[in-house]
């Protein structure tokens, strides 16, 4: 969201899933939504069904990539190399839209000189992926009608996350592709609220509806709405919450419907760090990992069905949830916990129903002010922004950017010159392979909420392994293997799989309590994101020989 | 798309049979593959690739219907639900060599084999289309190359020994199908058993592609007209004008435009359109040229019925010379494609030949849209049947009303085969060119159309053959069929037999036509049995008007037509 609110001033997606089915070129860039983001990708079948061509970029050949016209399979890391060759493929082919460039955006003479180097050869000998196959893409994306530019965690769980985002926001300014329908932007949301919880300002910079935390005036009509005082100075975020524990200046937490206990990177140190705060508080509905190391467990509700409210969709929409049942036993609506929690530290508030949060929210955020629950009833959901009782925005953002007059175009969107950097860890002879981590269908993040379901397509944590590395390893399908990287060791079966290339291998982090993959992922972190490269680790295969405990 | 197999390889004939037709596997790539679109659109050639399969190894495994999933891109269950639409593909695992025997009305009124007479793996075959020599059996032999051959005037004995691995002995000429050889009246039929079939400077020395220079002189609409004016109507069974189809599809902007000859002789009695095939392979295509010219298509296909194996063999002997002469595909402007079924009625079926093409199940589609509109791949197609497209020549040429029709006659007469008659022949008189009835024979009923025709009885000899008149009579000539009855066949066991027929070829895609062609056949098994026969013949009343008012295509609609004839006319049950 960093990178996107970089350019254009706002971090979330650009399109409406509406124009995914309405796109004739789509790219899905390190993403595999067929098995991790299934509902969008049933908008991305019918694109196709509509005759819109699909490429792929992504080391594995993954199932998404099986449905692409072509599939771009380069090497972990490269993206930004990749991005470069194509704007530069673009530029030489006479295929920017200039006048575009011209009227929306700034720095492109900069940016257009920082790729000039990234030819198609050298495209191809840095990522791997043949010209020919760049350049087609290239040529694809800048003469649609309308291109849809998709990515997910590929992108963004690198060291270097937020430039490849940059990277690929600037090949949506070079060619005219944001701001128009069908033509976007879309960072894929692997959960069905991620969004909502940034629009209530669950950042540690932003307030409700993405106003700045460190703005005087923003601030005060918030701390006049809640009779309070907000602090002036933006907040941490997760990465950096971990690493005030480790220099011990964050020394309590409150943690709500997140187990950083088993989703963290080199999860060893996380737990370390968890287990030695002063008070640990969590809030959720499950009794997690993270909860078992907590002084005080509070049992939430689950918000689809035991609590009034709203949720955001990756497309900006904002729907109603209501509530079916009581939450059981103990546990209780989460504003209820909050709200008690409040009154305890000293601050009285008092709502009648959800309905009233949801109207100071609509006071307090100019984007959600014409989204009455009544007006949400009766539309099935509105997308942001939505500035009044009686409009109803376009689907997509930033159409300003083709405004023709300049007032109305607002701040340009600047280009962002970006380097290729290879991932943080490099193969040794020691760790010769390239893990990536990724999801199943058939699983959710770290198992708490999928885990206590049966799925026939469940196959349990295994290493994939490309047929060529079985077979110079000796290893089977199903042999179970030991892996290691300079962190930690866990051992799980081998699974053979043409998806890979030889030197790649791959696992989920779905079954934490039987394969712990995250002893193996490294926790080097884009500072401005805060997000870590669970993408690219060296690791190592042995034979497996006897068991070693999950801590390594 | 993601194809979950059971990941068993394929053999090495099965592999071998599939690349035959899609080309080798491209090799493991391992930055860079190409797929989606490119290879979705290669669905046409999933039928071809059973084929190749089922022809080379004689049956179609699990691991080669995932090898050919994998190969095109589909869903093996998709593959699967495919191959087992189709008789003549097998999805167990058998012997190379199968017998088929025809149970069918023809050959059973002949003294044909019924299916409880059959040896123990010997398939009971719907009718094969060789209703001249009944009763007819099929025998293939998987292998490279598979050998396919047909035989007439098969008995018990001839049977079991095509069942122990024998191949029937070669056939008769092609010319031997027609007992009016010689004779000038005949139009269609004049070339055979004068020119050698394959020969296409015999055809060129005979007026051959005369007719579709006069067609390039004359343009399109003029073309098109000179077919209006002729009062061509179509020949395959349901008679719409030729000329109006061909207009219909000529004005469509959209584009590609496809033709599609329809080959898929299926119709119980029917046998004149592989008999044209056979004796005069290069007027077929001449026609098919003309018709692509006209309504401004570039690609066509020939879908020739599965159980053919000599009218394959001539039609791909005469598209291969035509290409070599310039006359078919490069700067001729027209690609025509031979497309061989693997035996299902319902195909003939004008939109479920589409289906069947594009490498789906061969269901027909629902109406509108009409082929002119979204036809073969969704793009504006003329289909023809084969008989219809040969008169075109000679309307060209000689400005031929289209006034003959082509007859095939089975059962009970004398010279059974193929007749061109004009219009203005009776029905009586049709019988009497074939030489009468047999020997000691008497005159019982008369199969008019087909099994989706109707029964007519020793009354309605006078019934002259003309479209008009038969339409007056609530009949209808259908394909051609004139199946004589005579006091030796039971003509219970035929109406059973037709009910069974539906039934079987049924698709099984709308409801009226699946539920109703079973219900039928168990009234009339009921009324067989002699309990509550007038309830039971209400039922079948009923059962066969819903049939006719709700099924989707001329298989329900019709399938009761035959049925209803022989309660009615002939009071079968009485």
């Amino acid at each position: 969201m960093v990178g996107l609110a970089t350019v254009f001033g706002a971090g979330g997606g650009t399109s409406s899933y509406q124009e995914a089915e309405a796109a004739d070129v789509i790219v899905m860039w390190g993403s595999n939504a067929r098995n991790a983001h299934p509902i969008f990708f049933h908008h991305v079948l019918t694109a196709i069904h509509n005759g819109a061509k699909l490429y792929v970029v992504d080391p594995r050949r993954s199932e998404t990539a099986q449905f692409a016209d072509r599939w771009l399979g380069l090497h972990v890391g490269t993206d930004i190399a990749l991005s470069n060759t194509i704007a530069r493929e673009i530029i030489h082919a006479g295929l920017a839209d200039l006048s575009f460039i011209e009227r929306a955006t700034t720095g492109f003479d900069e940016y257009a000189a920082s790729v000039e180097d990234w030819t198609l050869e050298r495209g191809e000998q840095v990522t791997g992926v043949p010209a020919d196959a760049i350049r087609e893409l290239a040529h694809a994306y800048a003469t649609a009608d309308a291109a849809q530019l998709c990515w997910t965690l590929g992108i963004t769980e690198h060291h270097n996350g937020v430039d490849n985002v940059l990277a690929l926001c600037n090949l949506a300014i070079l060619t005219g592709q944001v701001g128009r329908f069908g033509a976007g932007l879309t960072p894929l949301r692997g959960q069905n609220n991620v969004q909502g919880g940034g629009d209530m300002g669950a950042l540690p910079n932003k307030l409700p509806g993405f106003q700045d935390v460190e703005d005087d005036e923003s601030r005060a009509k918030f701390e006049a709405e809640w009779g309070t005082k907000v602090p002036a100075e933006d907040g941490w975020h997760l990465t950096e919450m971990f690493e005030a524990m480790e220099r011990d200046e964050l020394r309590s937490l409150f943690v709500i419907g997140e187990n950083p206990a088993q989703s963290e990177a080199d999860v060893s140190k996380a737990i370390e760090l968890l287990s030695s705060r002063d008070h640990l508080v969590v809030l959720d509905i499950y009794l997690t990992k993270t909860a078992e190391l907590a002084d005080v467990v509070l049992p939430g509700s689950a918000s689809w069905c035991e609590s009034d409210g709203t949720v955001t969709n990756s497309e900006r929409r904002v729907q109603r949830v209501r509530k079916a049942l009581d939450p059981p036993g103990e546990a209780r609506d989460d504003i209820d916990i909050l709200l008690d929690l409040a009154a305890r530290l000293g601050q009285e508030w008092h709502y009648d129903d959800h309905e009233q949060i949801w109207d100071e929210l609509r006071r307090l955020s100019p984007m959600h002010a014409g989204m009455s629950w009544a007006r949400l009833d009766e539309l099935g959901g509105i997308q942001w922004p939505c500035y009044s009782d009686d409009t109803i925005e376009p689907p997509y953002l930033h159409g300003r950017l083709w405004a023709d007059d300049p007032a109305d175009r607002g701040r340009p969107a600047p280009f962002s010159v970006v380097h290729d950097e290879p991932p943080v860890e490099s193969l040794s002879d020691e760790f010769p392979l390239r893990l990536t981590t990724g999801r199943r269908l058939d699983s959710y993040n770290t198992g708490v909420q999928s885990g206590g379901y049966r799925s026939p397509n469940r196959l349990g944590e295994t290493i994939d392994i490309s047929p060529e590395d079985a077979e110079r390893l000796s290893i089977a399908d199903g042999e179970m293997v030991r892996v290691s990287s300079p962190r930690g060791t866990v051992d799980a079966p081998a699974r053979i799989d043409p998806a890979l290339r030889p030197g790649l291998v791959f696992m989920t982090f779905h079954f934490p309590d039987e394969v712990d993959v995250n002893q193996l992922t490294i926790d080097a972190t884009d500072p401005r994101s805060g997000t870590a490269e669970f993408k690219a680790a060296a690791v190592r295969i042995d034979k497996f020989v006897s068991p070693v405990g999950v801590s390594g | 798309m993601d194809v979950t197999t059971r990941g068993v390889p394929p053999t090495t004939a099965e592999r071998e049979a599939v690349d035959s037709v899609l080309g080798p596997a491209p090799e493991r790539d391992l930055h860079d593959v190409t797929g989606g679109h490119s290879l979705r659109t290669k669905r046409h050639l999933l039928l071809p690739t059973l084929h190749a399969v089922n022809d080379r190894v004689g049956w179609l495994s699990q691991q080669a219907i995932d090898h050919i999933a994998e190969r095109l891109d589909l869903g093996p269950a998709e593959v699967y639900g495919v191959a087992s639409f189709y008789a003549l593909f097998s999805m167990d695992e058998r012997p190379a060599h199968q017998t088929h025997v025809c149970v069918d009305v023809a050959c059973r009124s002949r003294g044909g084999m019924t299916e409880a007479d059959l040896p123990p793996g010997v398939h009971a075959s719907p009718c094969l289309g060789m209703c001249e020599r009944a009763p007819s059996a099929f025998v293939t032999e998987a292998g490279d190359p598979h050998r396919q051959a047909v035989a007439g005037h098969v008995t018990a004995v001839d049977v079991q020994r095509f069942a122990a691995g024998e191949f029937p002995s070669p056939e008769a000429a092609p010319a031997a199908c027609i007992p009016q050889i010689g004779s000038d009246d005949l139009v269609l039929l004049h070339r055979a058993g004068r020119i050698d079939p394959l020969d296409l400077d015999g055809y060129l020395a005979d007026r051959g592609f005369e007719a579709l220079a006069r067609a390039r002189q004359l343009g399109p609409a003029a073309t098109i007209a000179a077919v209006t004016e002729s009062g061509l109507i179509g020949r395959g069974g349901a008679g719409f004008p030729t000329g109006r189809k061909w207009e219909a599809v000529r004005s469509q902007e959209a584009g590609p435009h496809y033709l599609v000859c329809n080959a898929d002789e299926s119709e119980p009695g029917t046998f004149k359109d592989r008999v044209l095939i056979e004796n005069d392979p290069f007027a077929l295509i001449e026609a098919i040229c003309i018709a692509a010219y006209a309504t401004g298509c570039e690609q066509g296909y020939i879908y020739l019925r599965g159980e053919y194996p000599r009218a394959r063999h001539t039609l791909e002997q005469a598209i291969s010379a035509c290409t070599e002469r310039g006359l078919l595909g490069g700067e001729s402007g027209f690609d025509l494609t031979l497309f061989v079924g693997a035996g299902a009625y319902i195909c003939g079926e004008e939109t479920a030949i589409f289906n069947s093409i594009e490498g789906y199940r061969g269901e027909p589609r629902n109406k509108p849209p009409f082929p002119f509109q979204a036809g073969l791949f969704g793009k504006p197609t003329v289909v023809n049947n084969v008989e219809t497209l040969m008169n075109v020549p000679y309307i060209l040429l000689d400005g031929h009303a289209a006034e003959h029709r082509v007859f095939c006659l089975s059962g009970a007469v004398q010279r059974p085969g193929v007749y061109e008659v004009p219009y203005g022949e009776t029905l009586g008189g049709l019988i009497e060119l074939a030489g009468g009835l047999r020997d000691g024979s008497e005159l019982r009923a008369v199969l008019l159309g087909g099994a989706a025709g109707n029964f007519v009885g020793p009354d309605d000899l006078d019934l002259v053959l003309s479209p008009d008149d038969v339409r007056a009579a609530g009949l209808s000539l259908g394909s051609g069929v004139v199946m004589v009855v005579d006091q030796h066949a039971d003509l219970v066991d035929l109406v059973k037999r037709i009910a069974a027929f539906f039934r079987d070829e049924s698709c099984g895609q709308c409801v009226p036509c699946r539920v109703g062609t079973v219900r039928q056949e168990e009234a009339i098994d009921r009324i067989i049995a002699g309990t509550n026969r007038e309830v039971d013949l209400a039922l079948l009343q009923e059962i066969g008007t819903v049939m006719q008012d709700a099924s989707i295509c001329g298989l329900g609609q019709t399938a009761y037509n035959a049925i209803e004839s022989a309660v009615v006319r002939l009071r079968v049950f009485s």
